[in-house]
């Protein structure tokens, strides 16, 4: 059961409670205990909605920044990373194999505020090596789901 | 002028569903449970495959029994999912779609005269291809309170000298029925008594939702006497693609391979190359989208319970067939007022034989969304009847 809620509502973490019992084939009590479980467990983390910002008047600019750091001794790369994920403008850091240590995505109002963050406090942190920031100019899907276009039914209306 | 058409063919009447098509056609703002496909795009690893073989210039024919490979693959698939194992040279034919298959079956076993049994209600396209068959239509009345499922008393009672083949559909269009192991057995002993054959439409068989898919070509005794048809349109979501199968004894194989050869020389070779990619790398969407399906099939359900339609609960397919006899309307009676007064439209029981009078077909080959919405109106509409009566 816990695998089936999970798809479902990391796509619509919306359902309704008996809505979800129903198409499970579950007793309402036990959705809601298994989420209340997987709640204090921690497997579910938050629910979030996902925002075509563009489609707003608020501005926003999103960066991914690849980091390049010295790890440090008995800490590997854990104490460098919450140096960084602590900043509130930070919205994720991940911890990459291949040419670089850290992918950082990052949040801000303008270009400016996402570079002075970048130039200011991410490469004068002591470990930091180097930064690559990337600008995202247009996001064609995210989180799954497709931003770009609208689904559209074009099937024959009734077919045998 | 002489009459152009043959008697045989101006005899057959037009598909039921046809009278209402031109209909919702009409209704540009109406919504529609009337799809007898699904709603999914066929998996994008699967188009790709298309793609990939068009643009490698693989545009001519494939051998008239289709791609080897895709035959191979087709063995092993049966082999897994229903335990019957068939030579791909031999006894495996790649078709345009399932309905080319039984057309070209139907074609190769009757003689004029021969009967074929079709238990009702059923997909359209039976009785209109045994008549062009020179075959006799037998019809059985299915019923609801053994869930639509066809009982040895039923098959017997329909048998006579002159009967040759069965065909059975399951899990069922329109209904959603479907046999299992222990049904299936009992009509197996029925065909090898009698000396019959069976020509088992399989198409829905990924979307069995209660239990695994059972082959009657799988029971001792009964795979010389099957032609299992299946395809990829239900499965895999590629309706579009117009590829199915059949397989069976090379002694019918061998003459249906020949029919389909002058009849349509092979299957669309783009297809073919995308269908060798669903059967190796598939499995997953299927999986993806039978859950999906059955998510909504309780969600029907339910919501038939709650609004007292009675539904016998289908194993199988993407259609429920709930009764409107309560209404005392014609199904098509209520399926064109529900649609003047709700714009929805259902197929009426009786697009698929008689004995579909009193039922509607509900197809839920569509999102939860667009389901609720249609299925509220639903809820409107039955609660006015039963206001005014």
């Amino acid at each position: 059961m816990r695998e089936k809620i999970l798809t479902i509502i990391e796509k619509n973490s919306k359902i309704d409670l008996k809505e979800l019992a129903i198409i499970l084939g579950e007793e309402e009590i036990d959705v809601a205990n298994e989420i209340a479980a997987m709640e204090a467990d921690g497997v579910i983390c938050g629910y979030h909605t996902l925002i075509d910002w563009d489609k707003t008047s608020i501005e926003k600019v999103s960066a991914l920044i690849e980091v390049r750091v010295t790890p440090q001794r008995g800490q590997g790369f854990d104490s460098i990373a919450e140096r960084i994920y602590k900043y509130p403008e930070v919205n994720s850091v991940y911890l990459m194999s291949g040419g670089y240590d850290l992918l950082v995505t990052l949040e801000g109002k303008s270009l400016k505020e996402v570079s002075s963050f970048v130039s200011d406090k991410l490469s004068t942190l002591e470990t930091v090596l180097s930064t690559t920031t990337h600008f995202i100019l247009k996001k064609y899907k995210d989180h799954g789901t497709i931003m770009a276009k609208k689904y559209e039914d074009t099937r024959l209306k009734l077919t045998p | 002028m002489r009459n152009p058409l043959s008697d045989k063919i101006t005899e057959v009447k037009p598909s039921g569903i046809r009278k209402f098509f031109d209909i919702v056609s009409e209704m540009k703002d109406a919504i529609s449970l009337g799809v007898g496909e699904p709603d999914f795009d066929t998996p994008w690893h699967i188009r790709d495959e298309g793609i990939y073989a068009l643009e490698k210039g693989r545009t001519f024919y494939t051998s008239n029994a289709g791609l080897k490979e895709l035959r191979e693959e087709i063995q092993k698939y049966i082999e897994k999912r229903q335990g019957v194992s068939y030579d791909p040279m031999k006894e495996i034919m790649v078709t345009v779609g399932g309905s080319e298959a039984i057309d070209v079956a139907l074609r190769c076993m009757l003689n004029p005269g021969d009967e074929v049994i079709i238990p009702e209600p059923c997909y359209v396209s039976y009785v209109p291809c045994t008549k062009m068959a020179d075959g006799v239509p037998v019809i059985i009345n299915l019923k609801n309170e053994n869930r639509f499922r066809l009982t040895p008393e039923e098959l017997l009672e329909a048998i006579t000298e002159k009967t040759k083949v069965l065909i059975l559909a399951f899990p069922n269009n329109p209904t959603g029925a479907i046999m299992e192991r222990e049904d299936l057995e009992k009509i197996a002993e029925i065909i090898i008594e009698k000396d019959l054959y069976v020509i088992s439409d399989e198409i829905y068989s990924e979307l069995t939702f209660t239990g695994e898919h059972v082959s009657i070509a799988s029971l001792p005794g009964m795979r010389e006497r099957t032609i299992m048809i299946n395809g990829f349109s239900k499965a895999f979501a590629m309706t579009g693609w117009r590829l199915g199968y059949a397989c069976g004894p090379e002694v019918i194989l061998k003459q249906m391979i020949k029919l389909h050869q002058f009849a349509i020389m092979c299957a669309p070779t783009t297809s073919q190359y995308a269908a060798v990619e669903a059967l190796k790398n598939g499995e997953e969407d299927v999986n993806m989208m039978r859950e999906a399906y059955n998510q909504r099939r309780r969600y029907l359900l339910h919501t038939f319970e709650e609004m007292g339609l009675p539904c016998f609960e289908p194993g199988g397919a993407f259609y429920v067939f709930p009764c409107i006899k309560e209404f005392g309307m014609t199904s098509e009676e209520f399926a064109l007022r529900f649609l003047e007064e709700e714009k929805v439209a259902v197929v009426p029981g009786t697009a698929f034989g008689d004995c579909g009078e009193g039922f509607l077909r509900i197809s839920y080959a569509y999102s939860l969304e667009d389901l609720k919405v249609a299925i509220g109106r639903l809820a409107n509409f039955v609660a006015r009847l039963r206001e005014n009566q």
